[in-house]
């Protein structure tokens, strides 16, 4: 099994969405991960999947996304080649024996206190996927109440001469 | 003008001469239209069947064949029609009414998310919420319907978009679909590849599928084979790309197929897959047409290409293209003592059947049937034994051959007969289904009467649905559930009631006799043959 990220650029159209997750569950495609938002053009969305499966699976995913007509173009990416980040929204309930606890995690993993009552604070991480998982991971000892993540998104690094546009 | 008036232009823009449908209030204003117009309107007598007769236009035409049905419960039961055409790459319009669109979502009397339920079945679809849109996206849709990998597209038209006014009418000359731009002419390197490793094969055989005859590469295909001398197996939606008898013709693939043809794929050192998926039923292993073999994979569509086998060389492109390109290429081939090795497996492998001499034999009846009917005709073959039995024994000489291979749809050959016949009406054009799968069409011997559509109808009759008492037979050990036919009508009386002449064969003893008397009806006419119920295909 290996991981892929697509970056799939589709027209901005009702229905578009739909036809693209339905194509993965109807070819029993995994779907790790799904963000979908406008790009610079208005016309144009791009959707950040990330989906794991053997060679042929990887080849397949490519493949079938690019036979559909409103799908522009597709990008695949194995992880180190592309910057990935995830944003994260989690509620936690505190006290004030472990209010200290709770703060320190934030400043270890730059995690911002974004809103806060008397005994709930809510935080906000934009990092890498593993990074997000830390963090949950760290916070499931104290008592998370709610949780709301993005999903991943990605664009290839930085290099010259990139002909992506 | 209103948008249905619109939509009946582009139709005759298109050159449509047909539509095949079923009206309803949704569709009602396309209808009104439609009178005005020169094209002939079909009423089919369930929604399924319009769309099974617009695929016998397309495979006759290589055009569009058109349906037009109503919303909610008429756009459903298109689904399966839809999705038959489908599974055979047959370029389909498909036009659904479709409630008010400022009613949309709000479930009310006869709505049905059609765009959203044939999502999988279809290339494309469109739900239209502007009049002015008429014409681009009938334009679109018909291009994309018959280029690249064909397929159905539906257009789903809410009843107020097609009386609402156009502005002004203008159908588009050319599309302009950045997403989509399917290749066409094939890879030179990919192709000077394929030539140097013919000129290395000793054992090279090509397999051809449907989508030789869907970019209507046939005579292309068979010049090649017989320039270079290069031998021909076919997939069963390949039966027809060369006349059965051809020398160079060894018969079809797979688990339904020839024994001989499947062991000429696989002994082959070099094996030219085209226009064919590898699917299950045509390649069961797929392992065994890579192993020790050099595999070419020509498809248009690259998604086929290394779905269900690796191959060494792919080549994405249309059939007709590449074997044009093919020609040009110098080269020998000498095939002489592989072709002789074929014809010895062709010689014994053919599997002797020890048919009941009580009743008509379907396999020397459809091999009798086809011999005699004419040099252009067209064959259509339901599905169940009688599908098998046809695919093995029916010779194909000029004319076609039409099955629903992909899908395996039962009912397909009455309505696709029919529309190949409103295409192609100075063709002979037979119906061969078993009673099974009749009954899944016989109410539209209505609309072969109403339309004077003159289709031949051959009733395999054994009072099983053959096919899984077959299954049931070797999986089962003859533990039937479900498939006794008991309760079929007389299908005598039958015709009666649709007036149409009958004729019944019980034994192969007026088989000669009875065939002449068919074929020679120059009306619609029913043919029953007792056969067997014991019989099996295997």
């Amino acid at each position: 099994m290996k991981t892929r990220i697509y970056s799939v650029l589709v027209e901005n159209r009702s229905g578009v969405l739909c036809k693209v997750a339905g194509l993965f569950s109807r070819r029993c495609f995994n779907i790790d991960s799904l963000a979908v938002g406008e790009t610079d053009d208005p016309e144009v969305s791009c959707m950040t999947i990330v989906s794991s499966g053997d060679e042929r699976t990887i080849e397949q995913i490519e493949k079938q996304l690019n036979k559909k007509l409103d799908v522009i173009k597709v990008k695949t990416f194995a992880e180190q080649q592309c910057v990935t980040r995830e944003l994260m929204l989690i509620k936690v309930k505190y006290n004030k024996n472990n209010r200290r606890e709770i703060m320190e995690i934030c400043e270890s993993m730059k995690a911002e206190i974004v809103d806060m009552s008397k005994h709930f604070m809510m935080l906000q991480i934009c990092n890498t996927p593993e990074k997000v998982k830390i963090l949950i991971q760290l916070l499931q000892s104290i008592s998370i109440v709610e949780v709301a993540r993005t999903g991943t998104l990605a664009l290839a690094k930085c290099i010259e001469n990139d002909d992506s546009k | 003008m209103i948008g249905a008036d619109a939509i009946i232009k582009c139709l005759e823009e298109e050159g449509v001469t047909t539509v095949f449908g079923y009206p309803g209030v949704a569709i009602a204003p396309f209808y009104n239209s439609i009178l005005e117009s020169n094209i002939k309107t079909v009423l089919v007598r369930t929604e399924q069947n319009a769309a099974h007769a617009a695929s016998g236009v397309s495979r006759m035409t290589g055009r569009p064949g058109v349906c037009a049905v109503t919303s909610g419960p008429g756009a459903t039961n298109v689904i399966t029609g839809i999705a038959t055409a489908f599974a055979d790459s047959i370029p389909l319009i498909c036009i659904t009414g479709q409630v008010n669109s400022e009613l949309l979502g709000s479930d009310v009397f006869q709505e049905a998310d059609i765009t959203g339920a044939v999502e999988s079945f279809v290339k494309y679809s469109y739900l239209i919420k502007n009049v002015n849109d008429i014409p681009r996206v009938f334009k679109e849709a018909f291009y994309i319907a018959n280029t690249g990998r064909k397929g159905p597209v539906l257009i789903d038209i809410p009843i107020d978009i097609q009386n609402a006014g156009i502005n002004k009418f203008k159908y588009p000359e050319e599309v302009n679909l950045r997403t989509y731009k399917p290749t066409v002419k094939g890879h030179a390197v990919q192709i000077k590849k394929v030539i140097r490793e013919l000129e290395k094969a000793k054992k090279p055989i090509i397999c051809a599928g449907g989508g030789v005859l869907l970019s209507e590469a046939e005579g292309e295909l068979q010049h090649f084979a017989e320039i270079h001398n290069i031998p021909v197996v076919s997939t069963m939606m390949g039966k027809g790309v060369m006349p059965t008898e051809h020398p160079l013709y060894f018969g079809m693939v797979g688990n339904n197929g020839k024994a001989y043809a499947n062991r000429a794929m696989n002994e082959s050192d070099l094996l030219i897959m085209v226009g064919a998926r590898v699917a299950d039923r045509a390649v069961s292993q797929p392992d065994l047409i890579t192993r020790d073999k050099v595999l070419v994979h020509i498809d248009v569509d690259p998604a086929e290409i290394g779905k269900n086998a690796g191959p060494t060389i792919p080549l994405v492109g249309d059939a007709k293209h590449i074997f044009q390109d093919f020609e040009k290429e110098e080269f020998s081939c000498n095939c002489v003592e592989w072709i002789r090795t074929l014809n010895g497996y062709r010689t014994t492998m053919e599997k002797k059947r020890t048919p009941n001499p009580s009743y008509v034999d379907p396999a020397a009846f459809i091999a009798k049937l086809s011999d005699k009917m004419e040099e252009n005709a067209v064959f259509v073959a339901d599905v169940g034994q009688n599908q098998i039995w046809s695919c093995g024994y029916a010779k194909v000489k000029k004319g076609k051959f039409l099955t629903s291979g992909g899908m395996g749809t039962m009912g397909y050959s009455i309505p696709a007969a029919m529309g190949a016949k409103t295409a192609v009406p100075d063709r002979q054009v037979v119906a061969v289904c078993g009673d099974g799968s009749f009954q899944m069409s016989m109410m539209e011997l209505a609309t072969m009467r109403q339309h004077h559509i003159a289709v031949k109808i051959v009733v395999l009759k054994n009072n099983y649905l053959g096919m899984v008492r077959e299954y049931q037979h070797y999986t089962y050990k003859d533990n039937y559930s479900v498939v006794d036919l008991s309760g079929s009508p007389d299908l005598e009386k039958l015709a009666a009631a649709y007036d149409l002449p009958f004729l019944r064969l019980e034994d192969m003893g007026k088989c000669e006799e009875t065939i002449d008397a068919f074929l020679k009806e120059d009306q619609s006419v029913l043919l029953e043959c007792l056969i067997d119920p014991m019989d099996l295909v295997k």
